[in-house]
Formats: C-alpha cells, sequence, structure tokens
C-alpha cells in the first residue's frame, strides 16, 4: 500500500495536487492566527466594501471586515464540518450495512428498504428540511448531513459484506464456536472496511460543498462566523463587488476539487482493472 | 410476458416506496417541536378558536398518532396538502404554478449535460491518457467540485454585469409580457402564441441558469461515459470487430457506444432527479420562480404545509424517474430483467 501510494504520487499528477492543495488548506487552519493579518469578526464601516489592496489582499466586506483574514479562519469549519460528517456517517453506514449484509433475510430487506427511502429524497431537500426542523446552527447541520450521508456507506458496506461473510475464513469462525458479533467485528467489518474508506475520500469534497451550501443558504452557523458558504451569500447583494463573493467560493472550490483529486487518486489506486499499470 | 412481470414488480414497488416516503415525511413533521397547530397557523387564523378548532378536526389532531397517521393518508390520497401559511393558497395550486417553470430548466440542462458529457467522455476515451484526456478529467473534476451557487454568480457577473451579452435573472424580460398560459412552458407557450421574439428571449433567459445546473451532472456523465467506453473498448467482440479492419470510428459508433452508453442512462435519470434538489440555488440566484425558489421561501418562512408538500413532490419525481430508468433498464438490457 505504502509503495502504491508513492507511485500514485509520481504517476498521478492530479492526485499530487491534491494533496498540496488540501495540505495548504488544513496548515491555514492550523495556523489561521498566525496568517490572518486582521481579527475575522472585527468590523471598521470606515472601510467597508474596499477593493483587493497591499493593505486588504481580498479586500473587505461589506462590515469592513478583512476577506483574507475571514477566509484563512473560514477553513476551520468547513475542514470540521466535512471530516466529522464523512467520519460519522461513514462509520453509522458501515455497521448499518454490516448487520444487514451479515444477518441477511427479512432483516436485511427492511433495513435497506428504510436507507432507500432517505436516499429517494435529494440530499439538499432533506438536510434543508431536517435544518429547518430542528433550528440552524453548526451542530444540527452536521446532523442533518450525517442522516443525508449514510445510507450510501450502508449500501456499499452491504454489497462488500455479502461476498465476504462466504470466504472460507469466516466459515472457519464460526466453526470454532464464535458468536456473531465476535464474527461482524473481527472478521467481515475489518475484511470489508477498505472500500468504504475509498468512497470516504471521494466523499469529503461532496460533504464540504453541501456544507458551505447549507450555510450559504442561511442554514449553517450563525453571523459573524466567518464560514464560506455564508460569505458567499453576503455578496449576493454586492453583485458588481467581485471579491465580496468570489474569494470565499474560490475557497470552496479549491478545497472541493483537491479533494476530489485525491478521491479520485485513491479510486484508481484500489481499482483492480487499473492496478495493473502502476 | 416476462416484460410485463418485470414493469409490474417495479410499479408495485414503487407504490410502497411512495407510502413508505411519505410515512417517513409524517414522522419528521411530528419531531417538529412546539404545537403543530402554531406551527402551521397563521397568526391571524390562531386568534380565531372556530378555525384552531376545524384545524384540529380535520387532521385529527386530538386523536391519537395511529388515526392522525391515517388522516394524513387519507388527505394525501385526496391530494389535499393544506394550505401554504405564506401565501394562503393551497399547497397543491402553488406546486402547480411553480412546476413548469422548474421542468423547462430542468430538461434544458440535462439536455446541455448529456450532450456535452457524451462527447467529452468519448473523446477522452478515445485519447486515453494523451493531454486532451487530462483536460477533459480535469474539466469533469472541476464540474462536480465547483460549488453551483458561486459558479451561479461568477457567470451572472461576467455574462450579465460586464459583457452585457445574455441577460440577468428572470424567465423574461422586463419588455415582455408572460405567453399564454397552455403547458406553462414558455418555450412551447411563445411557439404556440407564434411570437418570435419572445421565444428568442425565453431562451436567452435559458442558457446561464441552465449551464449552471448542468455542470455537476456534465462531469458525472463524463466520467461515466469515459469508464463505460474503455470497459467496451477492451472486450473480445470489439477485437473481432477490429480483426475484422473495421476502421476506428465505425467500431466506436457501431459497436462499442451502444452497449457503454446504457450505464450512462442511469446516470442521466439519476441526474435529472438530483438536478430537481439541486434547483434551489440555482433558482434563488436566478430568481427562477419555479419549485426550488419555492422551496428556499417556505423553508425560510417556517412554512411547514409547503415544506412537505415540496418534499413529496420532489421524492416522487426522483422515485418516478428512477422507476422509469429501471424499465428502460430492464427492456434494453435483458441480464437485469433475469438476474
Amino acid at each position: 500500500m505504502g509503495k502504491a501510494i508513492k507511485r500514485l504520487f509520481k504517476s498521478n499528477y492530479l492526485f499530487t495536487a491534491g494533496v498540496i492543495i488540501c495540505l495548504f488548506w488544513i496548515a491555514a487552519a492550523i495556523l489561521a492566527p498566525v496568517i490572518a493579518p486582521y481579527d475575522p469578526i472585527i468590523q471598521d464601516l470606515t472601510i467597508r466594501l474596499q477593493a483587493p489592496s497591499l493593505s486588504h489582499l481580498f479586500g473587505t466586506d461589506n462590515f469592513g471586515r478583512d476577506i483574507f483574514s475571514r477566509v484563512i479562519y473560514g477553513g476551520r469549519y468547513s475542514l470540521l464540518a466535512g471530516c466529522l460528517t464523512v467520519i460519522i456517517a461513514g462509520a453509522v453506514g458501515t455497521f448499518y450495512g454490516a448487520i444487514a449484509g451479515y444477518v441477511g433475510g427479512p432483516v436485511d430487506n427492511v433495513m435497506m428498504r428504510f436507507s432507500e427511502m432517505i436516499l429517494s429524497f435529494p440530499s439538499l431537500i432533506l438536510a434543508m428540511i431536517i435544518n429547518a426542523v430542528l433550528g440552524s446552527n453548526l451542530f444540527n447541520t452536521m446532523f442533518a448531513l450525517v442522516i443525508v450521508a449514510w445510507p450510501t456507506y450502508a449500501r456499499l458496506m452491504r454489497s462488500v459484506v455479502l461476498s465476504v461473510k462466504e470466504n472460507e475464513y469466516v466459515t472457519a469462525s464460526e466453526a470454532l464456536g464464535a458468536s456473531k458479533l465476535r464474527i461482524l467485528m473481527k472478521e467481515v467489518i475489518p475484511n470489508s472496511i477498505s472500500s468504504v474508506l475509498i468512497m470516504a475520500t471521494t466523499d469529503l469534497g461532496n460533504q464540504i460543498l453541501m456544507f458551505s451550501t447549507l450555510s450559504f443558504l442561511g442554514l449553517g452557523s450563525a453571523p459573524p462566523t466567518p464560514e464560506w458558504g455564508m460569505m458567499v451569500s453576503d455578496g449576493v447583494d454586492y453583485f458588481n463587488k467581485f471579491w465580496v463573493a468570489g474569494f470565499p467560493g474560490l475557497a470552496i472550490f479549491t478545497m472541493a476539487i483537491g479533494a476530489n483529486f485525491i478521491g479520485d487518486g485513491m479510486r484508481d489506486l484500489l481499482d483492480p482493472k487499473l492496478r495493473k499499470q502502476f | 410476458m416476462e416484460r410485463l412481470r418485470f414493469v409490474g414488480k417495479r410499479l408495485i414497488y414503487l407504490l410502497i416506496m411512495l407510502i413508505g416516503v411519505a410515512t417517513l415525511v409524517f414522522i419528521l413533521t411530528k419531531l417538529v417541536p412546539g404545537d403543530p397547530v402554531t406551527a402551521n397557523l397563521s397568526q391571524r387564523a390562531l386568534s380565531d378558536p372556530n378555525i384552531v378548532a376545524a384545524y384540529k378536526l380535520r387532521y385529527g389532531l386530538d386523536k391519537p398518532l395511529i388515526t392522525q397517521y391515517l388522516y394524513y393518508m387519507r388527505n394525501l390520497f385526496q391530494l389535499d396538502l393544506g394550505t401554504s401559511i405564506r401565501t394562503g393558497n393551497p399547497v397543491l395550486s402553488e406546486l402547480g404554478r411553480c412546476f413548469p417553470a422548474t421542468i423547462e430548466l430542468a430538461l434544458c440542462s440535462i439536455i446541455i449535460a448529456a450532450v456535452l458529457g457524451i462527447f467529452f467522455g468519448i473523446i477522452s476515451a478515445i485519447k486515453r491518457n494523451s493531454v486532451i484526456d487530462q483536460i477533459v478529467r480535469a474539466i469533469s473534476v472541476t464540474g462536480v467540485s465547483v460549488p453551483s451557487f458561486w459558479l451561479g454568480l461568477l457567470v451572472l457577473f461576467f455574462f450579465y454585469y460586464k459583457l452585457q451579452i445574455l441577460p440577468g435573472p428572470g424567465r423574461l424580460g422586463s419588455g415582455y409580457a408572460p405567453p399564454d398560459p397552455v403547458t406553462g412552458l414558455y418555450i412551447l407557450d411563445s411557439i404556440l402564441e407564434g411570437s418570435l421574439p419572445k421565444l428568442a428571449d425565453t431562451l436567452k433567459h435559458l442558457i446561464l441558469p441552465s449551464c449552471v445546473l448542468a455542470a455537476f451532472t456534465m462531469g458525472l456523465i463524463t466520467r461515466t461515459t469515459r469508464s463505460n467506453l474503455l470497459d467496451v473498448m477492451s472486450t473480445d467482440y470489439i477485437r473481432t470487430a477490429r480483426a475484422k479492419g473495421l476502421s476506428q470510428s465505425k467500431l466506436i459508433v457501431r459497436h462499442a457506444l451502444g452497449n457503454a452508453l446504457i450505464p450512462v442512462l442511469t446516470v442521466i435519470g439519476l441526474g435529472l432527479g438530483n438536478l430537481l434538489g439541486g434547483m434551489v440555488l440555482v433558482e434563488t440566484i436566478f430568481n427562477w420562480p419555479g419549485v426550488g425558489q419555492f422551496a428556499y421561501q417556505s423553508v425560510m418562512s417556517n412554512d411547514y404545509p409547503a415544506i412537505i408538500g415540496v418534499a413529496l413532490l420532489i421524492a416522487l419525481n426522483y422515485m418516478v424517474i428512477n422507476t422509469i430508468v429501471d424499465i428502460l433498464y430492464g427492456v434494453i438490457d435483458p441480464r437485469v430483467r433475469y438476474g
């Protein structure tokens, strides 16, 4: 695996670019207090809506806040929300799918039909409804994202488990008298998890986009939090001042494209048909 | 006979899923914190005890939960989705008003996405690992990574504000009255009216929002076409055809494309379903009076009957489209039917 990733770096430039972009945003998020020249929240109405200049690299917004500083701080929210959503949804989906696939029969049928019902709602609308019902704050937004995201993981996990459980080592465990729970935790899940991990990397970009979309619609964290999606929505009213919406949007775009490049590379790496090329 | 049974099975499955989704929506509405009466009635209606009592009776709110559920299902079967709090009109007629605008936009953008996506996918597969392939792949990843609300603002800024070559938000310029509503689709209605300038203006207004909406789906279609065509090109029957001396273009058009495009059909179907969800952003930015804008306004004003109506309509669409794709798939590819 380590060697394969090294080769991936050499042969797939888009993957390398993705890793560099993501590392850049992670570093920016961690070092935000050091990099950002101004406080992201303090307002100064005397300098509102100034075009980009040397003192304000990305210009200022309608409250006179430095957009560069806000973009640097904003990475924290998008990264945190994206990663947490993928981890929690991935974990929930993994267990759900593993149980459905391993137990099988009517249990599997009911569990899968339930997850398909959630999938039949367009994700954005469902997340909007959940957010509207629960009230909008950062926690509820992530909760809504998890609810929308887990069924995809569950379906994938189930399909993998269906083939893994036919393996001889599972039969051997059963013959030795291991409990169902033990077989699930020690044999089935560890041997099925790799495809879920790949999907998690490809999903990260999606989740970052979804999170900023909800904040753009006013269903995320409350102002004056420097959140990218919300900053773009600030720019809607100042249509001719391109920098207000332009730079935060560019940040979302680069973050999502970086995550997608990595996800694509990882998928190629584990696709047995393409692996021969490495 | 086999086909009929397959279609019948899919339709029964669709019905079960519809009931399931309606139930899920019912459960969601029961999770709304607070009193459903205050959530569903306007301030003025709340001050009238008669209206409150009538409302409780109609939805069985004084009855146990299971009775409430049966009332809810009965109302749904009678196509009674309640009254929108924000506008005061029945939700069903509001949705009927918005739906054609959304359909027009969705169809235009799925056509753009399919044509460009398949075209890019084929080029990319033929010129595999070349510079062109890399560029096309980068474009398709860009398509799935760009936030549509941001792309919308950007294209408005450049094409409308800076270059002034395309019109801004809305379905028609201010100089035109909307065509007589026959189908609700402005393209068809202005043709029926025989007004060419109106048709031209409608088409111009459709360009920016449908391209923005198409970006994501186009990326998906490009990827699917590319990978499927590559799979098919490595099969034995293509090698045989090549050995017979067929040219590359004949090989692709006559033999490979047909089989490679079957999975693309699914992606197009799913894409159309997803477009309806993605409408919320594009319609809000382009001030497009469709279901997406209605959904956004309803969520913003906590208009629960309207939110539920939108959720049901979009889920219904999604499932119907999926079922149609499933059936088509089964008709085209016998392996699916017997599998």
